[in-house]
């Protein structure tokens, strides 16, 4: 039996008042908690105070703002996946969402958590890194920005401190753009052994920027920044997909696990890179 | 700390500690044992309840997240002594073995058909895909949620 030791529960009614209970010692956020709380059940966290923000449904929302899309940090996962506009302007959260967990956990886990949790193999960091986005900070002091490739120090480690809350990811919305997610696991549900987010923006028959995430296989900021990198300025096209995926997988330092060896999840990088630019260029020549 | 959860329709008021899990709370404080306690690692699904409408993994929610808010068990299927079709689907179509699992199969197929009423052998797969039978009795829990949505077509308006 799994039990989480003895806690404290306060319930935020508003995000002010989630800060001024955040502004206490030794609190942790809680908001799907199907991260969290099977991390307190393995004593892997022991918070002295569980704030949670599940009443703020002002933080739920997903919608445009002018050139961004922006999603709120309690968006569910599963509304991101049925968010047609998000699906519309980033099928790469869609490809993603598809292979988060499971339908029912996707019913409470929520965007923000994913990131904050800061998995290794979680597939957000990756896919929102890959688009560049920046995520909103709410604290004492007011609001701050980071990007998302700055938001994660390590595994489970971001950049929120003490007082603290994620509110809210803004991804920049830029045309001509095209994004695809490919992930490969052991089974429906489960963590990736490897996974790789596009997001490409194409000039005629040119790349003018790439956007490369990599999950689970060590990618410093979940980016494979060499990769896109070489891509900036080529032309679209199978031989260069390949070398690009072809660098991914060098400069990515996966550890062998019960999910594989290296050389494994490095040959996974590759391929699924190669798809991943695949799906984007094409997509980007539908839009 | 005391909550308040409505639980099938019924209020409850109860002094729990922050940590209990909505399933032991179920279980332990009410005695609603027809939610099953599983693999307690949001894995299997056994214990799948529906949280304001929706299902939820119930050993990976504090009872204090629900306080305020209702709760639906299996228990809830059943109308005036009338098995709800997705329950005689199970019946009629053998949709369980050893029962462990049929808990949160029944309340996850109700909620699919509540949002699908003519789902797709595929649909009804990705809808159970959280839910693990030991049994490895699929085939059948798709065939059984099948002939719930049938018959259910057949008898408009028939709760069950």
């Amino acid at each position: 039996m799994q039990v989480p030791a003895q806690v404290e529960y306060e319930r935020a009614t508003s995000v002010e008042h989630a800060l001024a209970l955040l502004s206490g010692p030794d609190t942790r956020v809680l908001a799907g908690g199907h991260s969290l709380i099977p991390m307190m059940k393995l004593r892997l966290a022991q918070p002295g105070v569980l704030v949670d923000i599940n009443a703020l449904t002002e933080l739920a929302y997903i919608r445009r703002d002018r050139g961004e899309l922006c999603i709120g940090a309690l968006a569910r996962h599963a509304d991101l996946l049925d968010s047609a506009l998000a699906g519309e302007l980033f099928p790469i959260f869609h490809d993603a969402e598809r292979v988060v967990a499971d339908p029912i956990v996707r019913l409470w886990g929520t965007v923000g958590g994913s990131l904050c949790q800061a998995d290794p193999s979680e597939d957000l960091s990756a896919a929102f890194a890959a688009a560049r986005a920046t995520a909103v900070i709410r604290g004492p002091a007011g609001g701050r920005s980071v990007p998302v490739r700055e938001f994660h120090l390590g595994p489970y480690e971001t950049v929120i401190g003490p007082g603290e809350l994620l509110a809210e990811i803004r991804v920049p919305v830029r045309p001509g753009t095209g994004s695809a997610y490919e992930k490969v696991s052991r089974r429906a549900g489960d963590w990736s052994i490897a996974a790789a987010g596009v997001v490409l923006c194409l000039d005629g028959d040119r790349v003018a920027s790439a956007g490369i995430g990599l999950t689970a296989v060590g990618a410093e900021h979940f980016v494979a920044a060499e990769a896109e990198e070489f891509l900036t300025g080529r032309r679209v096209g199978e031989d260069s997909f390949a070398a690009a995926g072809a660098i991914a997988a060098r400069h990515c330092r996966p550890a062998a696990d019960q999910r594989g060896p290296q050389d494994y999840k490095r040959h996974l990088v590759a391929e699924l890179t190669a798809r991943a630019l695949r799906r984007a260029a094409a997509r980007a020549r539908e839009a | 700390m005391r909550i308040a959860v409505t639980v099938n329709g019924t209020a409850y008021a109860r002094e729990i500690e922050p940590r209990l899990l909505l399933i032991h709370f179920l279980r332990d404080e009410l005695s609603l044992t027809g939610s099953h306690w599983g693999c307690d690692t949001s894995n299997c699904g056994a214990c799948v309840v529906w949280l304001d409408g929706r299902p939820v993994k119930s050993c990976t929610v504090l009872a204090a997240m629900a306080d305020g808010h209702a709760v639906r068990t299996v228990e809830d299927l059943a109308t005036g002594g009338r098995l709800d079709p997705v329950q005689q689907g199970f019946i009629e179509c053998h949709g369980l073995q050893c029962g462990f699992c049929t808990p949160g199969m029944l309340m996850t197929a109700r909620w699919l058909l509540d949002r699908n009423p003519d789902p797709a052998p595929g649909e009804i797969r990705e809808a159970i895909s959280g839910l693990l039978c030991r049994c490895t009795g699929y085939e059948n829990i798709v065939r059984s949620v099948r002939w719930a949505a049938r018959w259910t077509a057949e008898h408009p308006g028939d709760p069950g």
